[in-house]
């Protein structure tokens, strides 16, 4: 993936041709496997020419740069001329594409580049390669200088955010060959108390912000330490100061201090990750030029070097943040959003409601409504219906993404969907909703998911020891359809043909589905209830049939354990996302994927359609949120702030807001439209496995592991934050400290861990779990 | 700290000497001393690496055990082969041991017969998956939250500690549906501590903490988590205080019920199957004491009988019936023509406290007949001093309950003749305590007056003297209810001179008849009891009456000295005649029961640890 993303911007003048083989319809089969765009920006750092163009926004513009010419030498000038190594790269990508066979770009490649001549010229690699490690002996080496080049260009205002995929792991000493160049390794400890000396004594504003540096400082020291051997050194380093590094990088930490030996660098994706990312940090202009000013008086070199070559500094006016502001926002992988990725336009507002005429079928209503006011609900399905007919600036195009025509059946739900929201109990918090927990008993296999059907009418629970089961959650049973010799009996022209269909003998309150070959990990209910999906450890996503309860089709995609896997609200695609460190996006006809969401850089563990269908939500172990255009595959937002790795996600019912909980404990409240965080809720003592909002949104239900449900007063939460345009570009708000206020209530299981919660239509929580014996 | 546990961490490095071992083990020989360093090095790290891969499947997993599952998944995802099969039932399987100067550690793996193994039955198939919801929350669509729990900062913190309580109402809430396995309900350090004390204090010699003990009893709000010990430590105390005749502990042990009574915060419903047979044993027990002749047992029947009343009162209803139950119990041993007076009393005062309503339809049709039984015992032939006590006792007993009810459902004119036709010896009496009933009503609506039960004999000693009896009897059926005369118990001193066993040999016999009739008539009579009174009252089971004849050679109870103990119970039941003749006495016809005590003894002798024998009457 990332080669795609540097082919674009290598050549910005091919990029139509390259967004147009890659921007496969979303309803054909693609062509390659490479059908989605990684978010890149689409400035470039290595075209000269075009850069006037692509600065003009002068914030973003990283102004530093202004100065930073002055100290950055580009690690490998000694390597070639610009001209050279642009060159060289082209070279090196078009190795890539013969390799896998893209001989018509190769041609075209060429042709433009007029590099006919030079697609043989591997001896450059042993001018240019990097020092001491040249045994990528082919166009590996020649891609290490592409990224060094790109990474250590101190012009790239953006550089892309490298990303692997399985297509093409990056080798690692090239990766970590920036690391070969060196100081003394005796000064580093010298260099980093200095520079802890110096923010200890900066005035209280600056320290919190220039703190933020410590952190990615003592890593890529510490790696380097490690790159160049010198393992006692390095342990010495470690031991030193990694106890003033903030709790929550914790766990890296835990990585960082298995790892005394360049052997191990390779293969260590995390750290690969770190060193291909450069580490954001956001620091206001004043305590910048501090910095700035103080390294050069003191020809810090070693540290200078590393800040430009591997940490992005998004520098913005105004006053310098707090220590609890930098706090909420800081704890992942990469360090924070850079202000420009969270500009793209989202279209959160929600679809325009198909037109349903509802049969005014009172004698139905009065049935179940004793008290017969056919009137007042008549108007009340007006209102609605008013409502929906009005275009919400903020919704997408109704067509932006092709959706699945409706059909009778769907719309006979939409049509129960309404007399059942009719009835449905306004939440607040005087309105505590009732909760039925449904425990699972005797789960010895392990639990691992759990869905519910949107009408509660079904419940699918995954399991570890390979099954996934459904349960009917009402009365009626769960009935396989007939053989097909049987169904060729069947009178089709009678008016009960489909319930003639289903074959009585197999009735039962539960079924299990076997196929998946390692412990179940997500499941999801297609939104008319005739399909499952499970994701499992065996790298497959499976698709039931509920009709028959058999398996459909397998989708194999992800080559390692896929994590979670979630439909969209209208059928037909779905998401899912895996160890491979990528989401993909599905058509339910298609056996290979539509989009590949490539970003995250560990783990993508949980994955959520937008109400609207036109994004796609991940979470990841990287502790980092991304939100994905599923028409272009674009990374339109881009959310920091976990400590932890996320696992649980949820779009408000309006769209435009979603919560995300972590294995931190905290459930944290997004802004969409704006890319702002807005709220911590803090309170639960384990990971939160279960989010959902209330069918009309006042209300959030947070389920963990602590074996608690906690229900918060998500009005209040998003009424509370003023946020406009303006809060919008500093990119952080205050987040008042109200979670208290916000916990409506707290329910205590004994020993059942909340897998799962839903709000029924008419908005009671269920609540799902396996009963711990233990 | 954190920083110390960091480099502990970083510390942590496979031993050179496994690598050798390992080495070994594979063949290699010998390997060089930085081989093995950068082979530790390199498998430690390696190891760090896939446990914390392994931790992302547990997470994923939803758990917070890491098993030996997800480290093979983290295997495969190194494209290793994982371990099939090394699942071990212990935690390390393997064993050490030393000698001949080498240190061995070895797998230990035990012959196992192939045989054992097919004839095991099979284990138990697990239980399948299965979904627990609570069936009244599915339809309710009812805005009440289950249990509301208001955030707030100190209410929090209580909650969180509830939660990990054995019993919060909250978890009851919601988990009412899936407590399945029968909790234990442990009471906390503290409340062992006051169980201890209060049951200590209020069984105990000193007057005044058992005030104290009681007066919290009474008024403690917080003992419902005690309620069950209470009620098992009085039903059992009973129980064996009834077998010893310590009056004094019994009543104790009654107060203990009226302070439990007493509590407006314990409702006592369920635990009424322990407290009734309790109480009822207290109110028609034969024997409450040791001396009958001298000991106030009386007023523990009256108060026994006012809390039997009391309960009724306060529990009975439609379904359990309570009051109707005991009512017949009380009648049907009043209607016995071999009831003992103490029972009679006991039965007589249960009755009358229930009302009177039920002193009119079941006491005052009666008196007649009590009336021509007392006038037997004090005109006849002086047979024991506890018969006539007994029929004394009786005696005022009817007068003071029925008095009041004739004085206000008998039209005026107390005519002497006229009582003496309608009731018979007692009607004498009778009239003049209505004339005085009459004349204290008009004087004054004073209430009938209750009174206080006082004890009115000093704590019996527990000596050797009296007959080893203290001894408790572990082997008492639990069947305390022994209402209506079918089972008689009784001692006999150990200077019994049939007996030719060491002093501290003791003889709990009940004597019965070997007529076959009356044998039947007494069983069927008591089934039929405990078939009416099957909830409330102990679970009798007729079994119980068989006869019976239990060896205890048992050092137990208080007088077990160096001597052993040797404890003879027979059980049998009583005959008409000789049965009746027995309870006045109170000790074995001298006549019949030795021979019967003799074959007892000598079956015993016979190393039969519970024969049952056939009394020769």
């Amino acid at each position: 993936m990332c080669l795609w993303c540097r082919i674009r911007q290598k050549n910005p003048k091919k990029k139509t041709y390259y967004a147009a083989h890659v921007m496969t319809p979303l309803l054909s089969a693609p062509g390659e496997k490479m059908a989605a765009v990684q978010d890149a920006p689409m400035e470039l750092d290595s075209e000269k020419e075009t850069k006037p163009e692509i600065l003009s926004d002068g914030t973003s513009n990283l102004s530093g740069n202004t100065a930073s010419g002055t100290l950055s030498s580009p690690p490998l000038t000694a390597g070639g001329a610009p001209k050279q190594e642009d060159q060289q790269t082209l070279i090196a990508v078009l190795q890539f594409l013969r390799r896998n066979k893209l001989t018509e770009s190769v041609d075209i490649l060429r042709r433009e580049a007029c590099l006919e001549d030079q697609e043989d010229s591997q001896t450059l690699d042993g001018s240019g390669g990097g020092k001491g490690d040249g045994d990528g002996g082919d166009a590996n080496s020649l891609l290490s200088r592409v990224s060094i080049a790109s990474a250590a260009a101190p012009q790239s205002t953006l550089t892309p955010i490298p990303v692997k995929s399985e297509y093409d792991q990056p080798d690692v000493s090239v990766v970590l060959s920036a690391y070969s160049q060196q100081g003394d390794p005796s000064l580093y400890q010298v260099y980093y108390t200095g520079l802890k000396n110096f923010i200890e004594s900066v005035l209280d504003c600056h320290r919190a912000e220039l703190s933020q540096l410590f952190y990615p400082l003592f890593v890529h020291m510490y790696l380097e330490l490690v790159y160049n051997n010198h393992e006692t050194k390095a342990k010495a380093f470690f031991e030193k100061f990694s106890g003033d590094q903030e709790c929550y990088y914790q766990d890296d930490l835990q990585i960082l201090c298995g790892l005394t030996k360049k052997e191990h660098l390779k293969g260590n994706e995390a750290l690969l990750d770190f060193r291909t990312s450069r580490f954001v940090l956001r620091i206001s202009r004043d305590s910048y030029q501090l910095l700035k000013r103080h390294l050069q008086e003191r020809h810090n070199n070693q540290i200078w070097n590393i800040i430009q070559e591997h940490l992005y500094i998004d520098i913005f006016d105004g006053m310098p943040r707090s220590k609890s502001q930098i706090d909420s926002m800081s704890g992942s992988f990469a360090g924070e959003t850079r202000r420009e990725v969270n500009k793209a336009k989202v279209f959160y507002g929600l679809l325009k409601e198909p037109e349903i005429e509802v049969p005014l079928d009172d004698e139905d209503d009065e049935a179940e409504n004793e008290e017969g006011k056919p009137k007042k609900k008549k108007t009340k399905k007006d209102s609605m219906g008013s409502k929906s007919k009005k275009q919400d600036p903020n919704a997408p195009q109704q067509n932006r993404i092709p959706l699945p025509e409706l059909k009778d059946s769907d719309k006979l739900d939409k049509i129960m969907y309404m007399k059942e929201s009719t009835k449905r109990i306004r939440l607040g918090p005087e309105n505590l909703p009732s909760i039925c927990f449904y425990s699972f008993l005797n789960a010895y296999q392990g639990l691992t998911a759990v869905d519910f059907t949107d009408d509660s009418s079904l419940l699918a629970g995954g399991f570890a020891d390979s099954t996934v089961r459904v349960w009917s959650a009402t009365p009626k049973k769960l009935r396989k359809v007939k053989s097909a010799a049987e169904l060729n009996l069947i009178d089709k022209e009678s008016d009960d043909v489909l319930e003639r269909i289903m074959d009585e003998k197999t009735a039962s309150e539960s079924k299990n589905l076997y196929g998946h070959s390692g412990p179940v990990y997500g499941v999801s209910f297609s939104p008319d209830r005739n399909y499952l999906l499970s994701s499992s450890e065996d790298g497959t996503v499976r698709l039931w049939s509920l009709q028959t309860f058999t398996c459909l089709v397998g989708y194999k995609g992800h080559n390692y354990p896929v994590w979670d896997t979630h439909f969209s609200p209208f059928g037909y695609y779905f998401v899912s996302g895996g160890h491979d460190r990528v989401a993909r996006l599905w058509a339910t006809d298609h056996y290979q994927p539509l989009r590949i969401f490539a970003g995250h850089l560990a783990d993508v563990t949980c994955t959520r359609f937008h109400p609207n269908s036109n994004y796609v939500v991940t979470g990841s172990t990287d502790r980092t949120i991304r939100l994905w255009d599923v028409l272009n595959g674009n990374c339109v937002r881009f959310f920091t702030g976990h400590k932890g790795p996320i696992h649980s996600l949820a779009f408000s019912p309006n769209g435009k807001f979603l919560a995300s909980g972590s294995t931190d404990g905290r459930v944290l409240l997004w802004d969409i439209g704006h890319g702002l965080m807005i709220g911590e809720l803090k309170g639960h003592t384990d990971t939160i496995y279960a989010l959902k909002f209330s069918r009309d949104g006042e209300i959030l239900a947070s389920g963990s592991m602590d074996n608690t449900v906690r229900l918060w007063d998500s009005m209040k939460a998003f009424d509370d934050m003023e946020t406009d345009d303006f809060t919008a570009a500093t990119g952080h708000i205050p987040l008042p400290d109200n979670s208290q206020e916000l916990l409506l209530g707290m329910y205590h299981s004994k020993s059942t861990p909340v897998t799962h919660l839903h709000f029924t239509r008419r908005n009671l929580l269920l609540a799902a779990g396996a009963y711990n014996s233990q | 700290m954190a920083e110390e546990r960091r480099q502990k961490l970083c510390s942590v490095i496979l031993p050179t000497e496994s690598m050798k071992a390992i080495a070994e083990s594979v063949g290699v020989g010998s390997l060089q001393e930085e081989s093995c360093l950068a082979l530790s090095e390199e498998v430690s790290y390696r190891i760090k690496e896939i446990a914390q891969d392994a931790l992302k499947f547990m997470h994923h997993g939803k758990r917070r055990k890491l098993t030996t599952g997800d480290i093979d998944h983290a295997l495969k995802l190194k494209n290793v082969e994982p371990l099939y099969g090394f699942q071990s039932q212990e935690f390390i399987p393997f064993r050490f041991a030393s000698g001949g100067g080498r240190e061995l550690h070895f797998y230990e793996e035990k012959e196992v017969d192939l045989s054992d193994i097919i004839n095991t039955p099979l284990p138990r198939v697990p239980l399948d998956v299965s979904l627990k919801v609570p069936k009244e929350q599915q339809k309710t669509d009812s805005t009440e939250p289950l249990k509301a729990v208001k955030p707030g900062q100190e209410e929090e913190g209580s909650i969180q500690t509830k939660g990990q309580g054995a019993s919060s109402a909250e978890v009851k809430g919601k988990e009412k549906m899936r407590m399945k396995p029968r909790s234990t309900h442990e009471l906390s350090v503290e409340q062992q501590l006051y169980y201890k004390e209060i049951t200590e204090a209020c069984v105990g010699s000193c007057e005044a903490k058992r005030a104290e003990a009681l007066q919290s009893i009474a008024t403690d709000p917080g003992l419902y988590q005690m309620l069950p010990r209470f009620s098992t430590f009085i039903s059992e105390g009973v129980r064996v205080n009834v077998v010893q005749n310590n009056l004094a502990l019994l009543i104790y042990l009654m107060r203990m019920v009226k302070a439990l009574m007493d509590n407006p915060t314990l409702y006592l419903e369920k635990y009424l199957h322990e407290l009734i047979p309790a109480v009822v044993t207290c109110i028609v027990s034969k024997q409450l004491c040791l001396r009958p002749d001298v000991d106030n047992h009386w007023a523990l029947r009256d108060f026994a009988a006012r809390l039997m009343a009391q309960s009724c009162k306060t529990f009975s209803t439609t379904t359990n019936n309570i009051q109707s139950r005991i009512t017949k119990t009380f009648t049907k041993a009043l209607l016995d023509d071999k009831t003992q007076w103490t029972t009679r009393y006991g039965c007589i005062a249960g009755l009358a406290e229930l009302g009177h309503d039920v002193i009119k339809t079941l006491i005052i049709p009666r008196l007649s007949v009590e009336g021509a039984r007392i006038k037997a015992v004090m005109d006849g032939p002086v047979v024991s001093n506890i018969d006539k006590i007994g029929a004394d006792h009786v005696q005022s007993l009817l007068l003071k309950h029925c008095a009041c009810v004739v004085a206000k459902t008998r039209p005026l004119p107390d005519m002497v003749d006229q009582y003496k036709a309608d009731y018979g010896y007692l009607g004498t009496m009778l009239c003049s305590h209505v004339v005085k009933a009459r004349a204290q009503a008009a004087f004054q609506a004073q209430t009938v007056n209750r009174t206080t039960l006082t004890i009115t004999q000093p704590r019996p000693t527990l000596s050797m003297s009296q007959s080893g009896l203290s001894a408790s009897s572990g082997s008492r059926t639990p069947n305390i209810i022994k209402v209506p005369s079918s089972l008689t118990l009784m001692s006999t001193r150990p200077g019994t001179p049939t007996q030719p066993s060491p002093p501290a040999t003791k003889y709990i016999v009940m004597a019965t008849s070997a007529g076959a009739a009356s044998t039947q008539q007494v069983i069927t009579l008591s089934s039929s009891q405990s078939g009416s009174s099957v909830t409330s009252t102990v679970p009798s089971n007729p079994t119980s009456l068989q006869p019976l004849v239990k060896l205890e050679s048992g050092t137990t109870g208080a007088v077990s000295g160096s001597r052993p103990l040797q404890k003879y119970i027979v059980v049998s039941l009583p005959s008409s005649s000789s049965s009746l003749e027995n309870k006045g006495s109170g000790v074995l016809p001298s006549s019949t029961s030795p021979i019967s005590m003799e074959s007892a003894v000598k079956l015993e002798r016979s190393e039969s640890p519970a024969a049952n024998i056939q009394s020769p009457h």
